[in-house]
């Protein structure tokens, strides 16, 4: 990991109507790290990772890959910038009417030009690499949650990107099935050596494999440090949140 | 979501009662509606440019042929049928009163050719497949599923929406086709196998009345509905609200504006082509 910024996002506003989500939110995104991204439900932590690819676009304020505004180049510009990109979707968003085997073929089939016996290779590959073996044949539906996370993992990974979304990968997950996605994730960044920025609830488990940690707080970043400092930091809010406690400066709606 | 724009505020605090009541809900709904036509012309823009521009997804484009086309082909057969049936009875006790039943071929022929054929074909399809696939698109939304595609640098309109309108643009006329040729041998069996009309002449006048412009203008109209609601139904299920109930709206939606916009564009190519 390099301290070197591989993405930064400057002064960020965006509003749905009158409900204000970012309100000039910068964050730097490192080369190399795991980003967490952490907050209470409902303050935009989807939102924002929906705007660092680009399928919303800001009110103001900028997105930078590499310095380069993803919006800049239109729409064939993004495009560019997005095949940079992997994203674990919350629920997967693993394309129902295909088989597993399908689903992960499917980038490969649009965006190279592999044969149809190397893409197979890669996609046992790819399946084999997030423990999975002898599901090629099935419909998403008939796998369960954590099988189904690691299907959209291995989707997102089978391109090879340099930048990997998390949202919310272990929601409604056991605590056994989070800890081996939160492994699979962090084996999968070392091996491929992604920057990954994951957004998650699972507090304390997500600061085992995070490099940094964001706390997003009322349309901006409240305070951006290493997971170690961050579970020792001074901020209130953050203490009241790490612990879960029902007083203190936020208020449970 | 994508690309959904967000709703218009009103400023009217500082207009009077008329303003506030009045003119600024009225300016508001104005605004609304163009944005959302905007939107609706931008789509079509897209559907209909990506068919030109390649590649054309083949397989998906057969695979939907097959959906919209050959799924359809025994409701289209029944409706047909019986459509023809009833232009047979109806047709003959009419045109007896006035002494010509033996204008029953083209009567029938005539009235399937030019207006049922595409105006039933059209709604029945819509009610078959369009709604089916304003639901896939509208689940494909909610579940992310559409994102997905645009996260991979894929363009969603060129998957989901393209195959539908081109596949919608060969499955109907053919669709058409089958159901006037079936219509006129429903008429054939009322009118000749029923009530004595002589086949020959059931048949012969036909090919005397029935010009090629009636045919070809039944073809035009095929042709444009395929397109209307194809492009309709995607549009309504790629702009789908949230959860189980905005699909069901938007599924709901897109067969009654198809429907109605079967109807109202019938009308406007009949006063321009006829």
């Amino acid at each position: 990991m390099s301290e070197m910024p591989i993405m930064e996002v400057r002064d960020l506003c965006k509003r749905f109507g009158r409900q204000v989500v970012f309100n000039g939110l910068s964050l730097d995104i490192r080369h190399g790290e795991i980003l967490a991204v952490v907050g209470r439900s409902g303050t935009g932590k989807s939102v924002f990772l929906k705007h660092l690819i680009g399928l919303i676009r800001p009110d103001s304020g900028q997105v930078l890959v590499d310095g380069q505004n993803i919006h800049e180049g239109g729409s064939r510009g993004l495009a560019r910038v997005r095949e940079r990109f992997g994203m674990l979707f919350q629920g997967g968003a693993l394309f129902d009417s295909l088989t597993v085997e399908d689903n992960l073929a499917f980038p490969l089939r649009e965006k190279t030009r592999m044969s149809a016996a190397q893409i197979s290779t890669a996609v046992a590959e790819m399946l084999k690499g997030v423990g999975l073996e002898g599901v090629e044949g099935k419909f998403p539906d008939q796998l369960s949650g954590g099988m189904r996370k690691r299907v959209a993992l291995a989707r997102a990974l089978v391109l090879h990107p340099e930048i990997v979304l998390f949202d919310e990968p272990t929601t409604g997950l056991d605590p056994i099935l989070v800890r081996s996605i939160h492994q699979l994730i962090a084996d999968t960044q070392r091996r491929f050596n992604y920057t990954a920025v994951v957004v998650s609830h699972e507090i304390p488990q997500i600061f085992d494999i995070a490099t940094r940690v964001a706390m997003l707080h009322n349309g901006v970043i409240l305070e951006v440090d290493t997971a170690a400092r961050f579970q020792c930091s001074n901020n209130l809010a953050i203490q009241q949140f790490i612990a879960g406690r029902l007083e203190g400066p936020l208020t449970p709606t | 979501m994508a690309r959904r724009t967000p709703p218009i505020e009103m400023e009217g605090d500082h207009q009077g009662p008329v303003g506030r009541f009045v003119l600024a809900p009225l300016g508001a709904a104005v605004l609304s509606l163009l944005s959302y036509l905007g939107r609706l012309g931008l789509f079509l823009l897209q559907a209909v440019g990506l068919i030109v521009v390649p590649p054309l997804k083949v397989q998906r484009v057969l695979r939907q042929v097959q959906f919209i086309g050959t799924r359809s082909l025994l409701v289209i057969a029944l409706t047909g049928l019986f459509t023809g049936m009833v232009l047979g009875l109806q047709g003959y006790y009419t045109l007896t009163r006035f002494g010509s039943e033996a204008y029953l071929g083209p009567a029938v022929a005539i009235s399937l050719i030019t207006e049922l054929r595409p105006v039933l074909t059209a709604l029945m399809v819509t009610g078959r497949a369009g709604s089916a696939i304003a639901a896939e698109i509208g689940i494909m939304r909610i579940t992310e599923q559409i994102d997905a595609l645009e996260v991979m640098a894929l363009n969603p309109i060129r998957y989901l929406v393209v195959p539908n309108v081109v596949a919608g643009i060969i499955a109907l006329p053919l669709l058409g086709a089958l159901f006037a040729v079936i219509g006129i041998y429903g008429g054939y069996l009322i009118g000749v196998q029923l009530l004595g009309v002589s086949s020959g002449t059931y048949f012969g006048s036909m090919t005397d009345f029935v010009a090629m412009t009636d045919i070809r203008n039944g073809l035009y109209k095929s042709l444009s509905f395929g397109l209307l609601i194809t492009f309709l139904c995607c549009f309504k299920g790629y702009h789908t609200g949230y959860g189980a109930e905005g699909v069901s709206k938007a599924t709901t939606e897109a067969v009654v504006w198809s429907s109605v916009a079967i109807l109202v564009l019938d009308y406007f190519l009949n006063s321009v082509l006829l």
